[in-house]
Formats: C-alpha cells, sequence, structure tokens
C-alpha cells in the first residue's frame, strides 16, 4: 500500500490518487483491540435456550467465587455446535443432558447408564459430571383449554385428531430420539408440521397458529402459558438428566468447583431460576438465586446496559470492520484481474457472485465444521468477508471497463508504464465505482454481521438472538436499533470519503 | 533531408478485413504529411501503428533509424506526441497536471517544468491562468489547446495528430488552424496530420498521402493530387469535396 507523500497534496494537486492508507488505518483500530484480548480464563459455552443460559451462568459464578477466571459464552448453538466448540477446545465446559449426549453424540439409540456414558465420552477426552439434579426431557405440550375440550392427556390421545398443527423446533424435528421416532411410535396422524423456532413457537402456540409443540419440562413457560404437557405414555423420551461436560484437559480446580455443582438442583428449583431468567431477562441475576444470600457480591451484578451496548457495539464493529478490511485488500485486486476478461476474469466475477448468493446463515454453516474456524468470531470474519467480495470486486472491474478507450490509449501513448498507469489514471478514474462498491459491503457487512452471534462470535446480534429466545421485543430492539443505527452511520461516513477520496476533477 | 519515420511492407487485419494492405511510407524530418482519404480507409490505424497501440501483422516500422519493439516503445513514445480528437484529458487531473504527467515521471526540475509550462501556454495561447481547471471546466478549443500542449511537453521529434479539429466548431476550428500552421512552423516540427477534410489537407499539407480502402493511392503535393492523379478515385475525392464548397 501507498502511504502518501505530504508533499503531494501541495498546491498543484498534482496526482490525486485515492489513498488506501487512511481506510486502512481506520479498520485497522478495531483489529488491533481484538489482539489485545484477555489472558486464559475458563469458557462457558451455553446452547441457545434459556435453562442452558442459567446454567452457564450459575458454573461461571461457580468458577469465579472458587477464584479462576471464568467467561461465559452465552447462547452458542445446537447440540452439535457445542460438542464441536468443546471438542475443539473454543469452550472448556457446557451444560448437557445424558438423553442427548447418547442420542446426539454418541449415536446410540438405546439407554445408556451413566458408567457407560462416562467411559465413551472418556475417548473423546471429555468428562462428566454427576447429574445436577434434575430430568429435563422433552415433552409435548398444547394449550390446556383446547387440551381439556378434546380430552387429551396423553401423546397416544392425538391419534384422533390428525387436524392439530404441530411446530417443532428445528432440532428435535431433526433429533434422532426427536419427532420421526416419536410420530412412529405412537402412529400419530398429523400431517401439518413446522419448523419453529422454540421462544417463537410460544407465541405462535398462544395465538393459535399451531396447536403442539415440543417443550422442556422443567420449562418455566409451560406455567407462565397455562400450558400442559402431555403425559409420555409410551415411555418414548429417554431421561434428560442435567450434566456439565467438560474438556478432560480442563485446569482440575475447575472440574473441581463444577463437581461441587452435583445434585444440588431438583427440578422445582430449575423451575423457579428459568422463570425468574424470562420474567427478568437476566440470567446473571437468575443464577443468583441459586446462590441464596450472596445476592449483591461483585460478580454477581450484572453489567449495565450502556456497558453491554458498548461492548455489543465494539464487537460488532471490529466483525464488520475486520470483514471489510479484507474484502478491500483482497477485493480491489480482483477486481483489478477481472476487468481485463477472460476465463479467469469471468471465473473470479462467477466465484465472487456464488459467494453472495450462498444465504449468509448457510455460508456461516458450511464454515464451522472447517479445522481452521469452529466456533469463533475468525469464522464470522471469514463469512462475511467472502460475503462482501462481490460488490467491490465488481465494482473495480465495472469502473475500469468503464474507462473510454481513447482515454486508455492516451494513457498509452504517453509512454506511461503499466503500474503508473495503474495506479495513477485507471485507478483514480474508477475511485468513484470502486468507493461505491465499499460502501454497499460495508453496510451489507454490518447487517450481516448480527447473524454471527448465533456461533457465539457477538456483536449486536447477541440480544437480538437472546430477545428472539426470550420472545422480548425490547431485548430485540436493543440489538436491531443499535445495528441499523450504525449502518446508516457508515453510509454517512462513506459519503464523507467519497469528498476526500474521489479527485475533484469527477466531481464537478 | 531522411525520413524520421520507414514503414516497410506494413501490414494489419482486424479480424477477418484488412485494415492496411502491406503498405511503403516515409515520414519526411521537418515537413507536414497529412494523411487524408474516407472513413475507413485506415488513416488511423496507420498512426496508431507509429505510436504502437497496435502491432503490424508484418513489414517493419523503423523510427530515426530504430526498429520499433514492445522493449523499445515506451521510450521511443516519449519523442512522440500524440493528440487525438476528443483531446484524451485525464478528467481527475488538472491541465496543468495533465501536461506535466509523463514530465514528472522522467525526472524533470521543478523550474524546467515550470518554464517549459509557460513558453507552451505563450506558443499554444492558452491562458496560465486556467492551468488549475480541470477538463470539464474547459471548453472544447481550451482542451485541445491543451491537450497539445502536453503531447509538446517533451519537445517530440515527431507530432501525431488524429484529427485533432474534427470536433470543434467552425469558428474555434479555423482559429485552431491558425495557431497550429504557425506553431508547427515556429518549431519546424515533423508532424502527421490525419484528417477527412481535403481543405484543411490542403492548409496544412506539404505534403499529402491519399488513403482509399487500406492502400495508398497517391502521395505528394495538392498540384500532384488535382494535375496528375494517379487514379480515377484521386479525382473522384477530390471533386466530391469541392463541391461542397471547397475554394
Amino acid at each position: 500500500m501507498n502511504s502518501v507523500h505530504p508533499t503531494m497534496i501541495g498546491r498543484d494537486r498534482q496526482p490525486r490518487r485515492p489513498r488506501p492508507s487512511v481506510l486502512m488505518l481506520l479498520f485497522l483500530i478495531p483489529v488491533v483491540a481484538v489482539a489485545c484480548a484477555s489472558a486464559n480464563p475458563i469458557i462457558m459455552g451455553s446452547k441457545k435456550f434459556t435453562e442452558s443460559y442459567v446454567l452457564g451462568e450459575i458454573a461461571r459464578r461457580t468458577l469465579i467465587d472458587a477464584g479462576i477466571p471464568a467467561e461465559h459464552r452465552q447462547g452458542m448453538g445446537g447440540t452439535i455446535i457445542l460438542w464441536q466448540a468443546l471438542r475443539g477446545g473454543q469452550v472448556d465446559a457446557y451444560p448437557e443432558y445424558t438423553g442427548t449426549i447418547a442420542q446426539e453424540i454418541l449415536k446410540i439409540d438405546h439407554e445408556l447408564s451413566l458408567d457407560e456414558i462416562r467411559n465413551a465420552l472418556g475417548k473423546f477426552g471429555v468428562g462428566m459430571t454427576e447429574p445436577l439434579g434434575f430430568n429435563n426431557t422433552y415433552a409435548l405440550v398444547m394449550r390446556r383449554g383446547e387440551a381439556q375440550r378434546l380430552g387429551v392427556r396423553t401423546i397416544s390421545a392425538l391419534r384422533k385428531y390428525p387436524e392439530l398443527r404441530v411446530g417443532l423446533t428445528h432440532e428435535f424435528l431433526d433429533r434422532q430420539d426427536g419427532w420421526r421416532p416419536l410420530r412412529e411410535r405412537y402412529a400419530l396422524p398429523q400431517q401439518n408440521v413446522v419448523g419453529i423456532d422454540h421462544a417463537l413457537g410460544y407465541s405462535a402456540l398462544a395465538n393459535g397458529s399451531i396447536d403442539v409443540k415440543d417443550a422442556y419440562s422443567t420449562d418455566a413457560k409451560i406455567g407462565q402459558n397455562d400450558l400442559v404437557a402431555l403425559e409420555d405414555d409410551l415411555q418414548f423420551f429417554p431421561k434428560y438428566e442435567a450434566v456439565f461436560l467438560f474438556r478432560s484437559a480442563m485446569r482440575a480446580d475447575a472440574i473441581a468447583a463444577l463437581r461441587r455443582l452435583e445434585g444440588t438442583l431438583d427440578e422445582k428449583r430449575m423451575i423457579r431460576l428459568n422463570a425468574e431468567a424470562e420474567r427478568t431477562k437476566n440470567y446473571t441475576r437468575a443464577a443468583n438465586l441459586y446462590f441464596q444470600g450472596s445476592i449483591g457480591s461483585k460478580n454477581a451484578v450484572g453489567e449495565s446496559f450502556p456497558h453491554k451496548l458498548a461492548r455489543w457495539t465494539l464487537r460488532h464493529l471490529q466483525l464488520a470492520g475486520f470483514s471489510l478490511l479484507l474484502s478491500v485488500v483482497f477485493g480491489i485486486p480482483l477486481g483489478i484481474v477481472a476487468s481485463r476478461g477472460g476465463a479467469l476474469g469471468h471465473g473470479i466475477l462467477g466465484f465472487a457472485g456464488v459467494m453472495q448468493t450462498i444465504p449468509s446463515l448457510a455460508l456461516l454453516a458450511l464454515l464451522v465444521p472447517l479445522p481452521f474456524f469452529g466456533i469463533s468470531a475468525r469464522t464470522a470474519i471469514a463469512a462475511l468477508f467472502l460475503y462482501g467480495l462481490l460488490p467491490i470486486v465488481r465494482n473495480t472491474a465495472s469502473g475500469l471497463q468503464d474507462i473510454p478507450r481513447s482515454l486508455r490509449e492516451s494513457a498509452v501513448a504517453l509512454g506511461l508504464s503499466p503500474v503508473v498507469r495503474l495506479c495513477e489514471i485507471y485507478l483514480p478514474m474508477a475511485s468513484r465505482s470502486i468507493l461505491s462498491g465499499i460502501k454497499t459491503s460495508a453496510v451489507i457487512n454490518i447487517g450481516t454481521a448480527t447473524l454471527a452471534a448465533l456461533i457465539g462470535a457477538g456483536g449486536l446480534g447477541e440480544p437480538i438472538l437472546s430477545g428472539l429466545n426470550l420472545n422480548d421485543h425490547v431485548t430485540i430492539l436493543q440489538g436491531a436499533i443499535p445495528a441499523a443505527v450504525l449502518a446508516l452511520l457508515v453510509q454517512w461516513l462513506f459519503d464523507l470519503l467519497d469528498r476526500v477520496l474521489i479527485p475533484k476533477g469527477l466531481r464537478i | 533531408m531522411s525520413a524520421l519515420v520507414k514503414l516497410v511492407d506494413v501490414s494489419k487485419r482486424y479480424a477477418d478485413a484488412p485494415a492496411l494492405h502491406p503498405t511503403n511510407l516515409s515520414i519526411e524530418r521537418g515537413k507536414i504529411t497529412v494523411l487524408i482519404g474516407p472513413s475507413g480507409c485506415g488513416k488511423s490505424t496507420l498512426l496508431r501503428l507509429i505510436i504502437g497501440l497496435i502491432e503490424p501483422d508484418s513489414g517493419s516500422i523503423k523510427f530515426d533509424g530504430e526498429s520499433i519493439t514492445p522493449d523499445n516503445i515506451d521510450v521511443l513514445r516519449r519523442r512522440i506526441g500524440y493528440v487525438i480528437q476528443e483531446g484524451g484529458l485525464f478528467p481527475h487531473l488538472t491541465s496543468r497536471a495533465n501536461v506535466l504527467l509523463m514530465a514528472r515521471r522522467v525526472g524533470k526540475s521543478q523550474e524546467e517544468m515550470q518554464r517549459r509550462l509557460l513558453e507552451l501556454c505563450k506558443l499554444t495561447r492558452f491562458s496560465d491562468q486556467l492551468l488549475p481547471r480541470y477538463p470539464v471546466e474547459l471548453s472544447g478549443g481550451q482542451r485541445q489547446r491543451v491537450s497539445l500542449m502536453r503531447a509538446l511537453m517533451l519537445s517530440p521529434e515527431l507530432l501525431l495528430l488524429d484529427e485533432p479539429l474534427g470536433a470543434l466548431d467552425p469558428l474555434v476550428r479555423a482559429s485552431l488552424q491558425k495557431d497550429l500552421k504557425e506553431i508547427f512552423a515556429r518549431l519546424r516540427q515533423t508532424v502527421l496530420f490525419v484528417t477527412h477534410d481535403l481543405a484543411e489537407a490542403i492548409y496544412f499539407g506539404d505534403e499529402i498521402v491519399l488513403m482509399n480502402e487500406g492502400r495508398v493511392v497517391q502521395k505528394g503535393s495538392v498540384t500532384d493530387l488535382r494535375e496528375k492523379p494517379a487514379d480515377p478515385f484521386v479525382s473522384e475525392f477530390i471533386n466530391a469535396q469541392r463541391g461542397v464548397g471547397l475554394t
């Protein structure tokens, strides 16, 4: 990258080329901030539903009270994502359920004893605590009034009502012990089955757009929404005892601290903690109920909103900024090559085009299993980078191609070398188009970066996601509004940059 | 009298249509040679071959005794000035920056460039007050003057002009014709001038080269063309232009 020689901006305004270094600096600030992250705390993970958040928070608090630095990555995703993160070392421990371990992780379709499970996990370098004290199995729930009207108390009774609409979480739809075998065991006739987010499913159930949904038996929503859990009269669902899984390599005092939680949470208590979490939208506070008598300790105090907002926003800017920087660094040279046409040029434009047609969520999901990526900010940045490539490559290529042939030939006829022609004539002439490509890319990135929260990379997607899980609009807006404002600010910033970076002769 | 540029059996095809049949031509030093002919006769192709924008399919082009090759073309281009109909000025650079573009690259000193710039302003009758302006802020005639200054900046041995006045309105065109003729005379400049206008060719040309369908039909003074036409096409071309109001 060229640096700007101060004398070049002198009186005669001679080669007024765009100054990439200004842009570079702008984007480097957040990158440096990432690099200065803290040492090596124990990383707790959790799945994206209330109980998992609360358990993760209890574990974090327990570790910290034992003098062990710990962080909690909330709501990173489903079972497979957490399991891979645990094996890949991106998290050190997370709450899990014995039934899920047997069915989803070990892929064994009969019930296993705790020792069998523990032995099997040992081969992966993963340890398991004893049960925490409650069984959170799956259940099918209905509106109490509807169930009473139809006289449905058991899952078997659903056979008589094929017209009932079923809304299930995507995980339950796909699980080995999920909908498909359940339907077979009970010979359920319902055809109208849709996949729906867990929290949104409760709204759908309440407003009558679905009649039956899956739930966890300790889910506080069951009582709150006046729902009934149907009896599993054929004993289909295995036991789901809550435990913590941890990496066997985790420090011994951290393992010991987690083990102190064994057998300390019964079902009633867990339901109460879940209810508290949903009522206050504050997992830290709900977790505190577990530590009765010690409320008010320093670690227990929830983060203030401005502080959280600053953290989300900074992280958001880091994700969007760093990925944009990569898109610019790779996109402009690729655009230059693409502008020359030929098989290579078409190939580049085609690749960038395909990248953008992949839904961003799918792109994230595709990157997660790859060795270098996993559950991390790296994955989010890589996905955003690929996503932001097309506008920059395409605008660089078209900006260069739009330069009239007579002007290209004039540059050649003057005897300017190819490098000078590119840097001093062609790129400045294409600067408007290139900058507008970067602007498009930046705005897309700010929006798409909200999805990064799905893989635990943080940012303003974090409140949107937990708001979605809790069906809490205020929390959703806490992320959505700042993200929209950020996109507008970025747009405005680039409009300003246009004035600095586009040569004056092209703006008159 | 020696030739500055010598074309020997030079030919060029575009796709499957011949643009220039094997052609021999010499451009004499200190003279103004005008290439004239109808559109598509190959006159611009000939010019573009000399400045190396395209390469010949056969034959050789010598500049000052040296064969033009891809290796030496960039150095030779500094000894050739080139002006096109649209001016070819870069819109993101001021007039001044356009003129000085190449001089900066070859490492001329500030004083030297400034002196030459003012000299050229005087020569081309371009107000130095207008130098900080961008091309869009200039009239068509002013733009061609800047373009000419840029071509003359490094005192080239050869000046190539491809219909430089073609896009100007008649009044501006007349005044620029007059100025150009004075400039060429004062500099004793070797010029290769492409036009399709016979009056302009007669006004400038020491030597007129009439082209048709990719071939040189006749080369000589206007009197030669008029009185000793080499081909019926020559008379036809001259009479057609006379009909449009040639004196």
